[in-house]
This record gives structure tokens, C-alpha cells and sequence, in this order.
């Protein structure tokens, strides 16, 4: 798994992490479509992505910028760093890129927004937006 | 009647543009329109005309409800949590000004505190190898005149700098550079055929995570050795002829980015970049820049380098002098360890942008936000205070990627009675000085403050 930027998050970041479109752009997972085929899982429907130090829901979706088979981008945002490792192999950086993390299908699941998973984690999610 | 401000600095990624023009409404409160920006620059300021923007600092009350509370009550506040606790992180920096990042300097050494920035989780590991191998760098002006190859390795400008490469890397036409894109040869070394890469005449799709093994075949090559017939994914001719490209080459220029520094080897694989560099420069003129994420995160690396010695990770609460100790000392592994016992967020998002387990240590104790806008951070703190956005209500200097300085203008009025980072810090350091009964003498050092009103400026 790899977590990066891209246009489409930050022109949404910049209208506000609350805004709808911060969400259309940063919970989704850009996966190759032989991996999809090999796992069972329709394009536009939700995953499950687990990392040794968590889960989270996103939706799958046909890579924008072509991902070989085996790699797989949650774009940068609170949906990834859900499950980003906080290891830095002593440098302060975190392990954004190139973790292993499974990935199972998830379609009755329902994504989480960014305020949900943020407050969720913390203890402060009360429910609405 | 609008007006038009022309030579506009952007505040947000680290190309920092300042050809931007901006019609501002003739009260100078609201954002008309934005021209030559990028989307991102345009929805940035923009944003700015957001009605919802707070003005007023806001409280978590115990039953979880936010409070508007007046800034006096905000800054008494703040300043009795850095004072009480042990050790405060202040983290952030990235979307703020350098006059904001020096007054936060001195806060910072009243409370003992670690001062970080957003390099920490972006380009620390570049830092660590700078130290280690030096940092045969150029200017943007340099690459945009003189590269005639230009190398993006693990960075992907058309995303995260989408004018990077109309301003300064592939396509102007520069003093030696006059044909423009039709001149240059840009390689490209992604694991993804990013947009980045679809522009390339070479694209290295390479294994994620194999960035060592790949510059270190690079550079095997260069020196005359053979290699093996696959290194890191990629076969033994396509190195061939991309080292071949950059040895011909007149002028090399190298990027580098996130691709490097986040994945496994980091500070090792910016150092292999580095020599790489060195070794290109016996046959050809090389250079090497990193690929700064925000408009300013060159910034405090400067001014704190001036004011402690050291770019980032800079822990202060010796009180005699500063460490820095990335791995030790770093935000990141800071609050792993559960060391810090008070993190204040500035300029920047470590709601949204540490890893989620790093936030859940961090609000453990008490949360201070500084940001114009709500962001994740805002919304889970104990104490939001907004400030003026710099670069949009607020002028300020910046370094941009390749640590030239830039003033930026104001183009809009800042909103009624909300500070700036810098008046803001001002003011909380000088009730840290009331409050342990201390003489505020960096404030009377300061000889173009804004706060409190200098009436006595030295005149040169």
C-alpha cells in the first residue's frame, strides 16, 4: 500500500475537510483490476483495508494513475492514515508508503467521514456530520 | 470597483508561484477572482471568503460542546498549559509565515518545549542525508535555465506542484533551455505511470520500495561495473540508457520526493540520490533538489537553523540549549512514547495527516489549535484559535522548495480582530513573561513588531 497526494485531494483540502468533496476524493482506494478480479470485488462498491495497526473502509476504484498488480493507493488524508504504521525506523517519518495491508471486500459496509473517523478515534464523535 | 493585485504569492504547495493576479472586491474583504493559479491556489483563496470562517477562539467545554471565548481568555490559557506542562510539542509550520515561526521560536524556549515542523513527516529523512552527504543543490531560476535533463524520482509534480513543471522543469523556455520541453529529457522513476510519468520520455516503473538498490545500480553503472540483468524491476538496459541520458546530458537536474522519503530505506535512499549527484558532477554538471510540499516548510528549517542551530525535531526542554535527535525527538515518536504532555497544532493538520494512533496519544493531554480554517485538528482540540491566513489576509516572507526568500502580499483585509501568528505568539509569550514574572525581552528586541505597538522603532 502506498499514500500520496494527489490533485483531486488537495483542490478538495483547500475547500475544507468537511466538505463533500474532500470526502468523494480521499476515501477511496485505487487498486489494479486483476487484483480486484482476484479478491471478488466489484469496482465502486467498499473494502476493507487492514494494516498491522488498524482497519478502515474505503471504496475501490480503477486506478487513475495506473497501479501495477500487488500495489495499491489510499490517497492522502484521514482515510489513510487510518492505517499508516507509525514506525519510522528512527528517522520521525512514518511509514506512509509501502506497508502490507490486506484487503477483503466490504460491500454492505459504510464509509465513515472524515470527521467520524478523526473525532471517532478520540472519543469525541457524537453523531451528525 | 474590484481591483486587481498582481505578483500574488500562492500559499500552498512549495513551488510557490508568485506570478499569481488576484481581483479582490474594492473593500479588499472577498476573493472576485484568481489567475494563473492551479486549482488548488484558486480553492485555496477562495476559501478565504468562507462566511463561516471563525473569528473567535473556540473552547471544548467539559460536556464536550465548543465555546466561543474571547482571545484574552484564549491566550491566558494557552499560556498557562505550556508553562504547566513538562514537556509541549508545538508541531505544524507548514502554511504559515517566517515572522510566525520566529515569535513561536521564543515561546518554545520559555516552555521548554520540542518545536517541530511538517518536515518531520515529509522530507526529514532529506535533512538526515543532507547532513550526512551535503546538498549539491541549484535554484529553481538554475533547472528552468540550464537543465536540459531533468529526473522526478518518486515525486509526481502534476499532482502535489502542478505548476512545478511549467514554471521551472519541463516546459519554459529558459536562457539554455530556449526550445523549451522540446529540449529537455525528463525520466521518470515511480512505481505508478503517475501523470508525472506519462509525461516522461523514460518512465522506470520500478518496485515500490526498491528506490536503494535502483540509485545504487545507477551509480554502479556510471562508474563502468556491470550490474545484474534485473535491479529493483527494472532490466539492465533501461538503466543503461537512462544512465546514458544523464551522463550526455549538459545539465542534470534531479528531483525528489515523498516516493524516497516515506518508503522503507528513506534518509539512506536521499543519500544514495546524493551521491549519485556527486558522481554525475565528474562527467556533467548534476543538481539535486527536494520536492518541499508546502509554500513555506523551506522557511522554518531557515529560521530556526538562526534562531537554535537545527531545521526540525528541535528539543528545547533542556533549557540550556537545544537537541535534535530525529527518532528521539521527532513528533512522530514523541507521542508513540507518550513523552509530550501538551501538543499544540499549527499551520498544518496532524488530525488528518499523522497516523491515527499517533493522534490518539497526542490527545491525551491538552490540544491547542492554530489554524484560520477548522480542519481535524481543530475539531478535536481543547482550544481552537483562528488566525489570519498568510499569504491571503496576512504578507509575510517564505522560502519556496529551493530556500529562496519571497514576500508574499496580503490581498485581502484580515477579519476584525483575529491575529496573526505572529501577534498571536507575540502576545502569549509576553503573558508567559507576566505570569512567571520575567522581563519580555525579545518583545523590546524586536524592532518591527506589531504587537504591542513599537513607538520607539530604531530608524537606520
Amino acid at each position: 500500500m502506498i499514500t500520496q497526494r494527489s490533485i483531486e485531494e488537495g483542490a478538495a483540502m483547500e475547500q475544507g475537510k468537511t466538505n463533500p468533496n474532500y470526502f468523494e476524493a480521499c476515501s477511496i482506494c485505487e487498486m489494479n483490476p486483476e487484483d480486484m478480479k482476484r479478491l471478488g470485488i466489484w469496482k465502486n462498491t467498499n473494502i476493507r483495508v487492514t494494516s498491522e495497526c488498524g482497519s478502515v473502509i474505503v471504496k475501490a476504484i480503477e486506478p487513475t494513475q495506473y497501479c501495477p498488480p500487488g500495489l495499491a493507493h489510499i490517497r492522502q488524508g484521514v482515510w489513510a492514515n487510518q492505517v499508516v504504521p507509525p514506525r519510522t525506523q528512527s528517522t520521525g517519518t512514518p511509514q506512509y508508503s509501502g506497508f502490507p495491508v490486506t484487503i477483503e471486500p466490504a460491500p454492505q459496509e459504510k464509509l465513515k467521514t472524515a470527521l467520524e473517523l478523526v473525532q471517532g478515534a478520540v472519543g469525541l464523535w457524537k453523531g451528525g456530520q | 470597483m474590484p481591483k486587481l493585485i498582481t505578483g500574488v504569492g500562492c500559499p500552498y504547495c512549495g513551488s510557490s508561484c508568485d506570478d499569481l493576479e488576484v481581483l479582490v472586491s474594492d473593500d479588499e474583504t472577498k476573493v472576485l477572482e484568481v489567475h494563473n493559479s492551479c486549482i488548488i491556489g484558486s480553492n485555496l483563496f477562495h476559501h478565504a471568503n468562507d462566511p463561516t470562517r471563525p473569528r473567535l477562539p473556540r473552547q471544548r467545554q467539559p460536556d464536550g460542546s465548543i465555546k466561543e471565548i474571547p482571545y484574552e481568555e484564549a491566550i491566558d490559557y494557552f499560556a498557562k498549559t505550556l508553562l504547566a506542562a513538562k514537556k509541549p510539542l508545538i508541531y505544524g509550520f507548514g502554511s504559515t509565515n517566517c515572522e510566525g515561526m520566529s515569535a513561536v521560536g521564543r515561546i518554545a524556549e520559555k516552555a521548554g518545549a520540542v518545536l517541530d515542523n511538517c518536515a518531520t513527516i515529509c522530507h526529514g529523512p532529506s535533512f538526515l542525508a543532507m547532513f550526512d552527504n551535503g546538498y549539491p543543490s541549484c535554484t529553481l531560476g538554475e533547472a528552468k535555465n540550464r537543465a536540459d535533463v531533468v529526473v522526478f524520482w518518486g515525486c509526481n509534480p502534476m499532482h502535489a506542484h502542478p505548476r512545478h513543471t511549467s514554471r521551472y522543469s519541463i516546459f519554459p523556455r529558459g536562457y539554455f533551455t530556449q526550445k523549451g520541453q522540446m529540449q529537455r529529457t525528463v525520466i521518470s522513476v515511480d512505481p505508478r505511470e503517475t501523470d508525472t510519468a506519462k509525461l516522461a520520455d523514460v518512465h522506470l516503473m520500478l518496485d515500490q520500495g526498491h528506490d536503494y538498490e535502483l540509485f545504487d545500480a545507477f551509480r554502479t553503472v556510471l562508474k563502468g561495473f556491470d550490474i545484474p540483468e534485473t535491479v529493483a524491476g527494472i532490466d539492465r538496459e533501461t538503466i543503461k540508457k537512462s544512465v546514458d541520458i544523464m551522463k550526455k546530458a549538459k545539465f542534470c537536474m534531479i528531483f525528489f520526493g515523498m516516493g524516497c522519503t516515506h518508503t522503507d530505506g528513506r534518509n539512506h535512499n536521499i543519500d544514495a540520490a546524493i551521491s549519485l549527484t556527486r558522481d554525475l558532477n565528474e562527467h556533467t554538471k548534476c543538481s539535486i533538489m527536494a520536492m518541499r510540499g508546502h509554500y513555506n516548510i523551506a522557511g522554518p528549517g531557515q529560521v530556526w537553523s538562526w534562531q537554535f542551530g537545527f531545521p526540525y525535531c528541535i528539543d528545547l526542554s533542556k533549557g540550556t540549549h537545544a537537541h535534535m535527535n530525529p527518532g528521539e525527538t521527532s513528533s512522530i515518536d514523541l507521542a508513540m512514547r507518550d513523552e509530550v504532555d501538551c501538543f499544540v497544532n499549527v499551520g498544518a493538520d496532524a488530525g488528518a495527516h499523522f497516523p491515527i494512533q499517533a493522534v490518539q496519544h497526542l490527545k491525551k493531554h491538552p490540544f491547542i489549535a492554530v489554524d484560520p480554517n477548522f480542519c481535524m485538528a481543530s475539531e478535536i482540540a481543547d482550544l481552537h484559535i483562528p488566525v489570519r491566513i498568510a499569504g491571503v489576509d496576512e504578507p509575510g516572507v517564505v522560502y519556496r522548495m529551493d530556500n529562496v526568500p519571497i514576500q508574499f502580499k496580503a490581498v485581502l483585509k484580515g477579519l476584525p480582530g483575529v491575529p496573526s501568528d505572529e501577534e498571536l505568539f507575540d502576545k502569549v509569550y509576553e503573558r508567559m513573561c507576566e505570569l512567571t514574572r520575567t522581563e519580555p525581552i525579545w518583545l523590546a528586541a524586536k524592532e518591527h513588531r506589531k504587537y504591542p505597538h513599537n513607538t520607539n522603532p530604531v530608524v537606520s
